[in-house]
């Protein structure tokens, strides 16, 4: 893509024990500016534990680890400040406005008063959400709050945005409009790590990193993972993977 | 005489109207599949069909039964999972079994061969708190304690909602074994790809089916003519197959294009040439068998505008 050389995530033998029980074995991966990266794995794999890492949350056991040239030893507070972060879970205040949700969270993430107003603007323009600006989140439809979410979780423009499950239970054309938003914001050169149950979504990411048992089993383009599995789609590809049939 | 019919049944909440005039059928024997994004009513629905909640409008017959009237037959005859786990975290796997075996006068022993393949799995782990298992498992244990009274009918809320590839396979295929042993299925979910997987579904947004018929039928009924575009860069490619007046929408499934014209070229091929000048790489474009999800966004737009753009 650009030239920049530096990975945005650069993981080397990231480990991170609890107790006797191993939740992440030696994983070593880069991700790189601008690539939409899909991150797979079982309930229980290992996903979370590497993510909270990853956002500095959580300290690894062993490992060095760093996210948006930040080291997550000594600077997880400047992590925090450059990543963006959403889910499906958790995203927006409901009780509180359109303008109001971005505001708390324009200043959370260090925005000047004058840069609020101005991305806030440019916001609502790109989703064409401009007359919504005094509603409360509670009463705009599913599919707009997640895409105002999004838009929200990268207003700062971090280096790498952090989507959990970013489009379980919506329908079929807002999740379509979901990644439009995505390609749209990796096309400005941020970063985009995807954590999904869905193995279609899977297929839309650059490149795939699947997890099992707490160690990476594999990871490579979409395309060359199912050739690799002699496998006709993502979701036979995980299927063969957990069930260790290679 | 249907063994399950929904007859014009519309509920709202308030302002809202959560079901507006859905009628279907579900036939003895069948897996019967409703498909729709959160919000689109399948709670609201599934609660009305087993006894629970009133419908504004229309009724429900079980096996002829008004489910409104006949309440106490039809909850024998019913066997309901809920979205939300709903069995006790402080009791242990067994205990939540025996509990629900008692509620409804059986026990675990009368019912053994009935739940036995759901509950197998989980008998080395019988003496774990309920709460301490892991998704899968108490998928299961929930599955097991709708079954425990031997139900002819099993209605199952979103059972693989955030549930991974995996688990959500090996629930299918316990589902298709319970379909054999003769148990009629009523399952609701949000992901499109499990629509294959029913006998029949129907697909419903918003509190209106959009259309019922058996997976196949519904992709042979596909209205228009589905074209998939292969290639590099696709991204920058699909702003301007939307701007071009030919196309009636276009969007990325994946690592393709999925297009519908409004006007179709003669030579497709030829008209995507020229679009395609400046952008990198190679393209093909084909004809393409819909899928699931092409069809309901296909049947969403019938509805509304479809452009990618924002329908305010």
């Amino acid at each position: 893509m650009a030239a920049h050389n530096t990975p945005v995530i650069d993981v080397k033998e990231m480990t991170k024990t609890f107790g006797s029980f191993v939740a992440n074995d030696r994983l070593t991966f880069r991700v790189e500016r601008g690539e939409i990266f899909g991150f797979l794995g079982a309930n229980g794999a290992g996903k979370t534990t590497a993510v909270r890492i990853l956002c500095g949350l959580s300290a690894p056991t062993s490992g060095q680890i760093t996210v948006a040239g930040y080291d997550v030893w000594t600077q997880s507070e400047q992590i925090k400040r450059n990543i963006g972060y959403m889910s499906q879970r958790f995203s927006l205040y409901e009780d509180i406005t359109v303008y109001e949700n971005i505001r708390l969270f324009g200043g959370i993430y260090g925005l000047s008063r004058r840069q609020i107003r101005e991305r806030a603007g440019e916001l609502l323009g790109r989703l064409g959400l401009e007359n919504q600006r005094d509603t409360l989140i509670a009463s705009l439809p599913l599919g707009w709050r997640q895409k105002l979410a999004f838009s929200i979780a990268i207003i700062h423009r971090p280096g790498i945005v952090f989507l959990d499950e970013p489009t379980g239970g919506v329908d079929p054309i807002t999740r379509r409009q979901f990644w439009d938003l995505i390609y749209e914001t990796a096309q400005s050169l941020i970063t985009v790590f995807v954590t999904t149950h869905y193995m279609d979504e899977a297929e839309y990411c650059d490149r795939l990193c699947v997890m099992d048992e707490g160690r990476i089993v594999a990871m490579d383009t979409p395309y060359r993972l199912k050739q690799q599995y002699g496998a006709q789609d993502m979701n036979e590809v995980f299927i063969k993977i957990a069930r260790k049939e290679i | 005489m249907e063994f399950l019919e929904v007859i014009h049944v519309s509920r709202s909440f308030g302002p809202v109207n959560a079901l507006l005039e859905i009628s279907f059928t579900v036939h003895r024997g069948e897996l019967f599949g409703l498909i729709g994004p959160d919000g689109a009513g399948k709670t609201t629905l599934f609660r009305i069909v087993a006894s629970l909640l009133l419908p504004d409008e229309g009724k429900v017959l079980l096996k002829g039964h008004d489910v409104a009237k006949d309440y106490k037959q039809v909850r024998r005859i019913i066997g309901y999972m809920p979205g939300r786990f709903s069995l006790y975290h402080d009791l242990t796997v067994e205990e939540n079994l025996s509990f629900y075996a008692t509620v409804f006068g059986t026990s675990l022993k009368e019912s053994a061969a009935y739940v036995h393949r759901v509950y197998s799995p989980l008998i080395p782990f019988r003496k774990r708190l309920a709460g301490k298992l892991s998704g899968g498992m108490k998928q299961k244990l929930a599955l097991s304690c709708a079954l425990i009274h031997r139900p002819e009918f099993l209605v199952l809320d979103e059972p693989t909602t955030g549930v991974d590839a995996v688990s959500r396979k090996e629930f299918w295929e316990m589902l298709e074994e319970l379909r054999d042993m003769g148990i009629t299925i009523l399952i609701s979910t949000p992901y499109m790809d499990e629509a294959g997987l029913c006998d029949r579904v129907a697909l419903i947004d918003k509190g209106k089916l959009l259309q019922t018929g058996s997976p196949s039928e519904i992709v042979r009924t596909f209205p228009a003519k589905l074209y998939v575009i292969r290639g590099e860069n696709l991204y920058s490619l699909l702003g301007r197959l939307r701007k071009s007046p030919e196309v009636k929408y276009a969007f990325m499934f994946g690592r393709e294009i999925h297009l519908v014209f409004r006007r179709e070229p003669d030579d497709p091929a030829r008209w995507l040439g020229p679009l395609t000048g400046t952008v990198d790489g190679t393209f093909s474009i084909d004809p393409l068998e819909p899928g699931m999800e092409d069809c309901f966004v296909e049947l969403m737009g019938k509805k509304e505008p479809v452009d990618g753009e924002e329908n305010v």
